[in-house]
């Protein structure tokens, strides 16, 4: 089996990554940032993945598994923060959220 | 006796302090016995001391009371000297202070003020005794300070108005200047004589120094600032006419008799240093003829009482620097004596003639008081005689002196002894202007006076000064011993008659124009030049003009432009600066959450990228 | 032992005082009166004792960091005994001047006012110069709670100003002193603060003047001098009468302190090539403060500048260096002390009954309250120099010794005198003379000194009269240290010139 060259994978996860922060950076609704949050946190995965199977070590797999975890729970507490959030201003709208100004 | 000389000070100093501390609860008649009381006190002590002095045939007796300070080598301690020169001050100062204090006793009857009034004069008098009885010029300095203080004080005693106000800050500031040439002039003594003991320092002086030095040129000019600035003389001349605002005991006591003639005592007192730079004793004869011609031209144009008497104090302090300047000590302080008992006869007089016409200052307001007031008139009478050198009258004496001094001497001798003696001429108009108009001729006053104003405690001290007006020139003063056997000078008999006949010509040109009503004033200032000279003249030669310019107008500018202080204006812009570098850093923290995630990828890429590179 | 209580004593009291406030609001002014009161009597113990070794009447020496070379070293001599005696002497009349105008958090205000006299103390004292450090720290952060909390309209701007001000240049001192420190280090192998040792550090040359311009600058931002002047008007016009008091009698004092005790004795070359300029400052001070201060129309703006101006005599004494200048240096710190502090009571006195403190709307005062007007007049008149009062020995004493020094500046500084005539006595005339005007204030509160008011001012009167008269017993205090100190830079310049 023809094997995937690494550079396709990395390319892959790099598209991925500015995928979601441009998805981080544009998006005004908080929902889609989280989402793209998301995107960029797979990214960061594949390429771990892709740099286990190159060099044929577990820790990148092990890493993916850490990073699945912890989108996981971070999907957990943002939308519960999203969740009040919304319930408390009545939007998702980050720039209108903004409060931290200097 | 002589020991308890610390005494003299002493009881105008008690009385002030006690006139101070009750503030003005202590009834009128005892305000009256403690003030003049204690200089009374004061005159008796003196005189006591003077018969005991003058029979102890010493010359000179010092007393020392207590070390000043003692700072390494600088040692001034309140210690007093007596002497023939301070001898005669001392009693000029108690005695003539003391009538005066009596004549304000009555002349101040209904000021609310009174108690104040007399607690300055007390001090006054401190003062003035502390200056010429000091041993060493640091305490000379303190009277002279403190004189300079109360001349404040009394110049401004009516405050309520504003320009009284300014005119007692005008008369302290300006004298300040001369001060302070004069505490410089101390400064340099001390540093190069190491003491300020006024006959120590003499006689180091005398040793170190030649004639012509440098050095000696300099202090003398320094303490010749001091002088001109005490005695209104030039060019610090500009205060003693407003001045006048004070109450008119204060423009006799202060303004003619004693403190404006503290500038003559100090080169009188240091008259070694004068000798040992001949070319400041030549300058004091010079500012003292400039002044006396200067004043007395403009006494003609005045039409104020007092202003006249001031420009003519000024005049006759003017007579005294050209004793000084052409080395006749003993004859400038014998003028400086009698000056003190007709000028403060004028001024009193004036006063009761102010007072009689409820408070009329203005001699055209006046005339034909001749019945009416004949006090006065008898004062002026013979004060004006004295004030012109009328033969055998006390003023006659000493600028009799004066001018034969100045005759012999060489150099700008015939200069000084010519405008001396034109000035004696326009002694003789002013005065008898002044005269001519209020006592004769008609009546214009406002409110016609019904009678004399005063008691026996205004008219007994009008009546002693007329007295030592007349006869004051026979008084022998001890002046020989301190300041050497002074040459005799001879003019011819012409001469001498010329000299005479000089004033007795002003009286007439004067009798002419305001008594026979010969000539007319009104003729004469016919000419547009005429006016204009007459304005130039009533103005003081325009010195307040031209100083206003010089000096104050400045000043203020400066003041104002600057309220805000210009180096805080630094500071302000160290503020500026660290607010807008602050703004643009704010400008960072938008609270946008994707500008902070921006900045953040931004900053990896830019991190990548160098790291790559490298 | 006694210096430690001095200091102590304070710190203590200060604490109670703010503590007693719960039990009753009228406590803390007693007990910080009573507590400096108590420490006035401990200092004239003084005033007996004998001098022992190099002159010092009183020291304490405990270790503090001794990894450091920081030791807590407390010592005084004639010259700190007379400003301890000024400062507690001052502080009582403080405390007076507050008694009823501090109502709120009474108990804070006392326990700032006593902590920063501890701190003043401590500067006096100290001879460990980390500790003279943190004494100079101490004094300063009570100081700005007072001006920040008990000030007037524009206070935190003023507070801050000051905090900055002093803050700023109090970190170069802390460089100079580090620096010196290690300089320490290099010669003799340890680290010390202590005075005798640094006196004995030698540093050369350029590093030497920067080393020493620390401290300079640090001391005449205190004092002021010109150009680092411009936080005191703003200090004083907010700060509470007491504050004042307490800046312009005492703190002010402290950085003529410094120059004389620290800045010209440890850097002695140094001093005297920079003198000509340290002069020059002066004499600026002395002539441009003059100037602003008769512009002012805030009548305690205009006493601060006067102020300034007159601490130029002191920078002009100081550094003309020799004893009538010295001399005339500090007893132009005693008397201004006095004179200074009492105007400005005068014009909080004022502010307290009117509610302004612009002049333009005063005049005429004199009729309605004639003993402040002689009171105000009295001080006005030993400001501008009145010989028989403790102003004049001081600023005569500066400029004779100044004369000897450098001639030019001399004559230049003495035209401050004249200067001096013209803003106090235009302020005599725009407060008390005149018609009397009440357009822009209520003068119903307008009444004149009461009693209590007269002893505080008849005390620093009679302290004024009696510099003036007899300055003898406070010029044999200071005498020995200064000589002491002129000769010891004199030896150590001959020795370096030697080289």
């Amino acid at each position: 089996m023809e094997s995937i060259p690494v550079e396709h994978g990395l390319i892959l996860a790099a598209i991925l990554f500015s995928i979601g922060l441009i998805g981080v950076l544009t998006r005004r609704n908080i929902v889609f940032v989280l989402m793209s949050l998301e995107i960029m946190l797979n990214a960061g995965g594949l390429a771990f993945i892709v740099g286990a199977a190159r060099w044929g070590h577990a820790e990148g797999q092990i890493m993916f598994l850490m990073i699945i975890t912890l989108a996981a729970a971070e999907v957990a507490v943002g939308l519960g923060l999203i969740i009040q959030m919304f319930r408390r201003y009545k939007t998702v709208d980050i720039n209108v959220l903004s409060e931290m100004k200097g | 006796m002589q020991e308890l000389i610390w005494l003299l000070p002493t009881y105008p100093l008690l009385g002030f302090l006690a006139l101070v501390l009750t503030a003005g609860r202590l009834p009128k008649n005892v305000v009256a016995i403690i003030g003049a009381g204690s200089v009374g006190l004061s005159f008796l002590t003196a005189a006591i001391i003077a018969a005991q002095f003058l029979a102890s045939g010493e010359e000179y007796f010092i007393k020392e009371v207590w070390t000043w300070m003692a700072v390494g080598g600088f040692t001034p301690g309140f210690n007093f000297y007596l002497d023939g020169l301070s001898l005669v001050m001392m009693l000029v100062i108690t005695g003539v202070g003391f009538l005066i204090h009596l004549y304000a006793t009555g002349y101040m009857a209904d000021d609310p003020g009174y108690s104040r009034f007399f607690s300055y004069m007390n001090l006054f008098v401190a003062a003035m005794l502390m200056l010429v009885l000091g041993d060493n010029l640091v305490l000379l300095y303190l009277g002279w300070e403190g004189v300079g203080l109360c001349s404040y004080l009394l110049i401004g005693f009516w405050y309520t108005n504003p320009d009284n106000g300014y005119a007692a800050r005008k008369a302290f500031v300006v004298t300040r200047v001369g001060d302070t040439a004069m505490a410089l002039g101390l400064f340099l003594l001390f540093a190069e004589l190491g003491t300020l003991n006024i006959q120590d320092m003499l006689h180091a002086a005398e040793a170190e120094w030649e004639i012509g030095n440098g050095l000696a040129v300099a202090a003398a000019l320094l303490l010749l600032g001091g002088a001109v600035g005490k005695s209104a003389q030039l060019p610090l001349q500009t205060w003693l006419p407003d001045a006048m605002a004070g109450p008119t005991p204060i423009s006799a006591l202060i303004h003619a008799a004693t403190m404006v003639t503290a500038g003559v005592y100090l080169i009188a007192r240091t008259h070694i240093l004068f000798e040992l730079a001949p070319n400041v004793q030549e300058l004091v004869g010079w500012v003292g003829l400039i002044t006396l011609l200067m004043a007395g031209f403009i006494a003609l144009t005045q039409s104020d009482i007092k202003r006249i008497l001031a420009f003519s104090t000024m005049s006759q302090i003017g007579y005294m620097f050209l004793a000084l300047g052409v080395g006749a000590w003993s004859a400038g302080i014998l003028h400086l004596m009698t000056h003190a008992f007709f000028k403060a006869l004028l001024f009193l007089a004036s006063g009761t003639v102010i007072l009689s016409l409820h408070h009329e200052q203005d001699i055209f307001k006046m005339g034909a008081l001749r019945q009416k007031l004949p006090v006065s008139f008898f004062s002026f009478l013979l004060g004006s005689l004295a004030l012109t050198a009328f033969p055998y009258t006390s003023g006659y004496f000493s600028k009799d002196e004066i001018l034969i001094a100045a005759h012999g001497m060489e150099g700008p001798g015939m200069i000084f002894f010519y405008g001396g003696v034109f000035g004696a001429f326009l002694t003789g108009i002013y005065t008898f202007r002044l005269f001519f108009i209020v006592f004769f001729g008609e009546s214009k006053a406002a409110h016609p006076p019904e009678q004399e104003y005063g008691g026996w405690n205004m008219n007994g001290p009008l009546i002693l000064l007329m007295i030592l007006s007349v006869v004051g020139g026979f008084i022998a003063v001890p002046l020989d011993p301190l300041f050497g056997d002074h040459e005799e000078h001879h003019i011819s008999g012409l001469l001498h008659a010329f000299m005479i006949a000089v004033p007795l010509i002003g009286i007439a040109i004067s009798a002419c124009f305001f008594y026979f009503k010969i000539w007319s004033v009104e003729k004469l200032m016919a000419s547009s030049f005429a006016q204009s000279l007459h304005k130039f003249w009533n103005s003081g030669w325009g010195f307040d003009w031209l100083y206003d310019r010089l000096f104050v107008l400045p000043f203020l500018w400066l003041a104002r432009i600057n309220r805000a202080d210009i180096i805080d204006s630094f500071y302000g812009l160290v503020v500026e600066v660290s607010r807008a570098a602050n703004g643009m850093i704010v400008k960072t923290q938008s609270g946008y959450l994707r500008w902070y995630a921006l900045s953040i990828a931004a900053g990896l890429v830019v991190l990548i990228t160098i790291g790559v590179m490298l | 032992m006694i210096l430690l209580w001095l200091i102590s004593i304070l710190f203590i009291g200060g604490i109670i005082a703010w503590l007693s406030e719960r039990i009753n609001p009228n406590y803390p002014r007693l007990i910080a009166l009573v507590t400096v009161l108590l420490d006035l009597l401990l200092m004239f113990s003084l005033l007996g004792a004998e001098p022992g070794d190099g002159g010092w009447v009183a020291s304490v020496d405990a270790g503090w960091i001794p990894r450091f070379g920081i030791s807590f070293y407390l010592a005084a001599d004639g010259l700190s005994v007379l400003l301890l005696l000024l400062t507690a002497f001052l502080g009582v009349i403080a405390i007076g001047s507050a008694w009823d105008e501090i109502k709120e958090q009474a108990g804070f205000f006392y326990f700032n006012l006593l902590w920063t006299l501890a701190g003043v103390l401590g500067v006096f004292t100290a001879l460990d110069l980390f500790l003279f450090f943190f004494f100079w720290e101490v004094m300063l952060i009570p100081m700005y709670f007072i001006i920040a909390i008990w000030g007037h309209e524009n206070k935190n701007y003023a507070a801050m100003k000051f905090f900055i001000f002093t803050q700023v240049t109090g970190m170069l001192m802390l460089i100079s002193i580090l620096l010196l420190a290690y300089f320490h280090y290099v010669q003799y192998g340890a680290l010390s603060f202590n005075y005798h040792d640094l006196l004995a550090v030698q540093t050369a040359g350029r590093l030497e003047m920067w080393i020493m311009l620390g401290f300079f600058i640090a001391f005449t931002t205190k004092l002021p001098s010109v150009p680092f002047h411009s936080w005191l008007p703003d200090a004083h016009s907010q700060a509470p009468t007491a504050g004042s008091v307490i800046l312009a009698g005492i703190l002010l004092k402290t950085g003529a302190y410094g120059l004389i005790r620290f800045a010209v004795p440890l850097f002695p070359e140094a001093s005297m090539s920079f003198a000509p300029v340290a002069m020059t400052l002066a004499a600026i001070s002395i002539l441009y403060c003059a100037k602003v201060a008769f512009a002012q129309a805030d009548i305690k703006r205009l006493i601060a500048y006067t102020s300034v101006s007159h601490m130029g005599f002191v920078t002009l004494g100081v550094y003309a260096w020799n004893e009538q200048a010295l001399q005339g240096a500090v007893m132009t710190m005693l008397a201004h002390g006095l004179s200074a502090a009492a105007l400005f009571m005068l014009a909080g006195g004022l502010q307290h009954r009117i509610h302004t403190r612009n002049m333009t709307d005063m005049g005429g005062f004199w009729a309605k309250v004639p003993r402040m007007a002689v009171v105000a007049l009295f001080f006005s008149v030993a400001a501008l120099g009145m010989p028989g009062l403790g102003n004049f020995i001081g600023e005569f004493l500066a400029l004779l010794g100044a004369f000897q020094a450098n001639i030019t500046l001399t004559v230049i500084s003495a035209f401050g005198l004249i200067f001096a005539s013209v803003y106090s006595l235009w302020v005599i005339q725009k407060v008390f003379q005149g018609e009397y005007a009440n357009a822009e204030f209520d003068d119903s509160h307008l009444s004149d000194l009461t009693r209590r008011e007269m002893v505080y001012f008849g005390a620093m009167m009679i302290g004024l009269i009696w510099m003036g008269m007899y300055p003898q017993s406070f010029l044999e205090l200071s005498q020995p240290v200064l000589v002491e100190l002129i000769n010891s830079t004199e030896s150590a310049i001959a020795a370096v010139v030697q080289n």
